[in-house]
């Protein structure tokens, strides 16, 4: 039996979607092995975040809500994550793979002295015993692995676990009490770079453009990728080519380093297709590939390969796509 | 000023990864191997605070086998002052490797700790976060801007998150982990590599550390994940409308 706990995550008391992925690997878990699953939202005032996760199976939504919980610092939200844990006595803790998952689970995995998988893509159980597959090396292997202890913290790939459909059932909510003079407070928050509204994060999207070397400057990106995605819809997206130029920023960077996407259209505009950009976009239902170099490995990847200079294949196509 | 850098021996990453036949692990004859390249970054932001700063005594150190010595090399004559290899054989997982790291810190007592974000092998993401917490410290990941602030005791750190950049200021000593924007690291050069030769290199057996590292994670079983097909190739855009439209009814 697996009692998990799931880390809620959200931005600024909207809820991340991929938060739902990892609700329904906790049910699928739980399910075989006979256990329940609690969700754990932690910030100040995200009542609604909680109040949000109620119709999802879980035996409780615990709520850690406290003004020192503003921003999600790693020292202190781990520790709070420590003292659920150890108070409730799970077997596994997990969430979706994000750079928030990735900055506090595994600083609270050692804090409990627990090892933890990240960019886990399936679980199953034999002869008792969880058997887990994560992927490695760019998105090249597959490793079929165990992790012994009594308790475990995995972050899950969100584009391998089907989203949580809400049911009839609501969970209760549970205020955690805090002792807040034991959170710790190596770091201070500084604040946000204002993030440009507008589209859809690419995580989420389901329609994702994508540029790469080929776009030369930043208003040809907005242009022709942005043009491209606004009239599908979508997010945009970069290879770290454009990064690395200036760009476009490191948030949009999809790959092995970057996001790992999985939207029902990916396009790749002008993107060799190197394997740690391949890494981000192979769990895509459609990938298409626009490139004026017909051996380009991207189309080895591609479903609908256009050779074709990205300057004029770009605007016709958006011309032809807008509503 | 005193700066530990702990640095991993991974495949190079324009190898191909093969498995071996049975599946059993990654295929290591005529692999390249190379310094893991967030590690690269990091010893890098090191040597430039030290050109900043002035003199320091920067420490490159990492967990393997006689193999990684080579790696090691590259750290010194990339610049480290000396290098620190904690000899095992074992496959360590994230946290046995954070505990041994911690040992090794105690031991060097650094100022602050420069780090990978990710090996790009295992791809894990977790070995700095651990070892902040096994010490007690406070951390500081994915750092696309390094600044020492208030006489060096604090960090003023650019982080790149999925929601954009972070500013977060960390107490010193903490685990900075480095992100790829946070610079181009310097081509060793030859003179640099014969300068290596002499440089310090250290070899401590596991056992005289005092830890005892063992991997909770195992792994049973290696396999190539399903390779997508290539598709078909269109010749104008109004047939890519209408396959994507029609044959595909992704729009
Ligand atoms: C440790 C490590 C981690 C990395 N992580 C990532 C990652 O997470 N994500 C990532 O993307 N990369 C990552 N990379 C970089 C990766 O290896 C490639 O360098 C990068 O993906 C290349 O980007 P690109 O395809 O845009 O550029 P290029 O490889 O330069 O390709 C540009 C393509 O555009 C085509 N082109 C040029 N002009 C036109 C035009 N006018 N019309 C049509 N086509 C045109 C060219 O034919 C070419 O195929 C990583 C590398 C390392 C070493
Ligand atoms: C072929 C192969 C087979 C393996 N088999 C197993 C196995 O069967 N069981 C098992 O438990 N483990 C195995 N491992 C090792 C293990 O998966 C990782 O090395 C360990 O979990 C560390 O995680 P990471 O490299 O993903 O670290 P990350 O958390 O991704 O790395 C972050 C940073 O930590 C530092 N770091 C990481 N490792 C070291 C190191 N050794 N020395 C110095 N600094 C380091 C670097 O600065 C790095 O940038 C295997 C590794 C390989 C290459």
């Amino acid at each position: 039996m697996a009692n998990i706990l799931v880390i809620a995550e959200h931005d600024g008391g909207q809820l991340k979607l991929a938060t739902l992925a990892a609700v329904s690997f906790a049910r699928q878990v739980a399910a075989d092995t006979g256990g329940t699953f609690d969700i754990l939202v932690i910030g100040e005032t995200v009542g609604a975040v909680a109040e949000s996760l109620r119709p999802y199976g879980a035996a409780n939504v615990l709520l850690a809500d406290h003004a020192q919980l503003q921003h999600p610092v790693a020292d202190r939200y781990a520790r709070v994550i420590e003292a659920v844990a150890q108070s409730r006595g799970y077997g596994i803790v997990v969430g979706a793979a994000s750079t928030f998952t990735k900055d506090i689970l595994p600083r609270a995995a050692a804090l409990l002295d627990a090892g933890m998988l990240s960019d886990v893509v399936g679980a199953h159980q034999e002869a008792g015993e969880l058997i887990f597959k994560r992927v490695m090396y760019a998105g090249n292997v597959i490793a079929t692995v165990t992790l012994a202890g009594d308790l475990k913290f995995l972050t899950i790939r969100p584009a391998a676990f089907a989203p949580a459909v809400a049911g009839s059932e609501t969970s209760p909510v549970v205020p955690i009490p805090l002792a807040t003079d034991q959170l710790s407070s190596f770091a201070e928050y500084g604040g946000r770079e204002a993030k440009v509204a507008g589209r859809p994060d690419s995580t989420e999207a389901r329609v994702v453009v994508s540029g790469g070397r080929a776009i030369k400057n930043a208003e040809d990106f907005e242009r022709l990728i942005g043009g491209l995605a606004d009239a599908l819809g979508g997010a945009v997206g970069s290879s770290r080519a454009l990064v690395d130029s200036g760009i476009t920023p490191n948030s949009l960077q999809i790959g092995q380093t970057g996001k790992i996407v999985a939207p029902d259209l990916y396009l790749a505009v002008g993107i060799s297709g190197a394997i740690q950009h391949l890494a981000g976009i192979k769990d895509s239902k459609v990938i298409v590939a626009i490139n004026k170099d017909a051996d380009a490995p991207i189309f080895e990847v591609a479903d609908y390969g256009l050779v074709a200079d990205v300057y004029t294949a770009v605007p016709e196509l958006t011309a032809k796509l807008k509503p | 000023m005193k700066i530990l850098v702990p640095i991993k021996r991974v495949p190079d990453p324009d190898t191909k990864i093969r498995l071996q036949p049975d599946g059993a692990g990654v295929a290591s004859d005529g692999v390249k191997f190379s310094l893991n390249p967030f590690d690269a970054i990091a010893l890098e932001e090191a040597l430039r605070l030290e050109e900043k700063l002035g003199e320091m005594d920067l420490v490159v150190v990492s967990v393997g086998g006689e193999e990684t010595i080579e790696t090691l090399r590259v750290g010194l004559a990339m610049g480290a002052k000396r290098a620190l290899l904690i000899k095992t054989s074992a496959d360590l997982d994230s946290l046995a490797v954070a505990k041994i790291l911690a040992a090794v810190y105690q031991r060097e007592q650094p100022d602050f700790v420069l780090m990978g974000k990710q090996a790009i092998d295992d791809d894990s993401n977790q070995v700095g976060q651990m070892l902040a917490a096994l010490l007690g410290i406070g951390q500081a990941t994915f750092v696309s801007k390094l600044e020492l602030v208030e006489q060096h005791t604090q960090a003023r750190c650019a982080r790149e998150t999925d929601a954009g950049l972070e500013t977060l200021t960390v107490k010193l000593p903490a685990i900075i982990t480095a992100d790829l924007r946070l610079n181009e690291p310097r081509y060793v050069s030859l003179p640099g590599i014969m300068k290596a030769k002499k440089k310090p290199l250290e070899e401590l057996e596991l056992a005289a550390l005092g830890v005892t590292a063992v991997s909770r994670t195992k792994i049973l079983k290696y396999e190539t994940p399903p390779q997508r097909q290539a598709g078909v190739r269109v010749k104008t855009v109004d047939e890519l409308v209408d396959k994507l439209k029609n044959e595909a009814k992704a729009i």
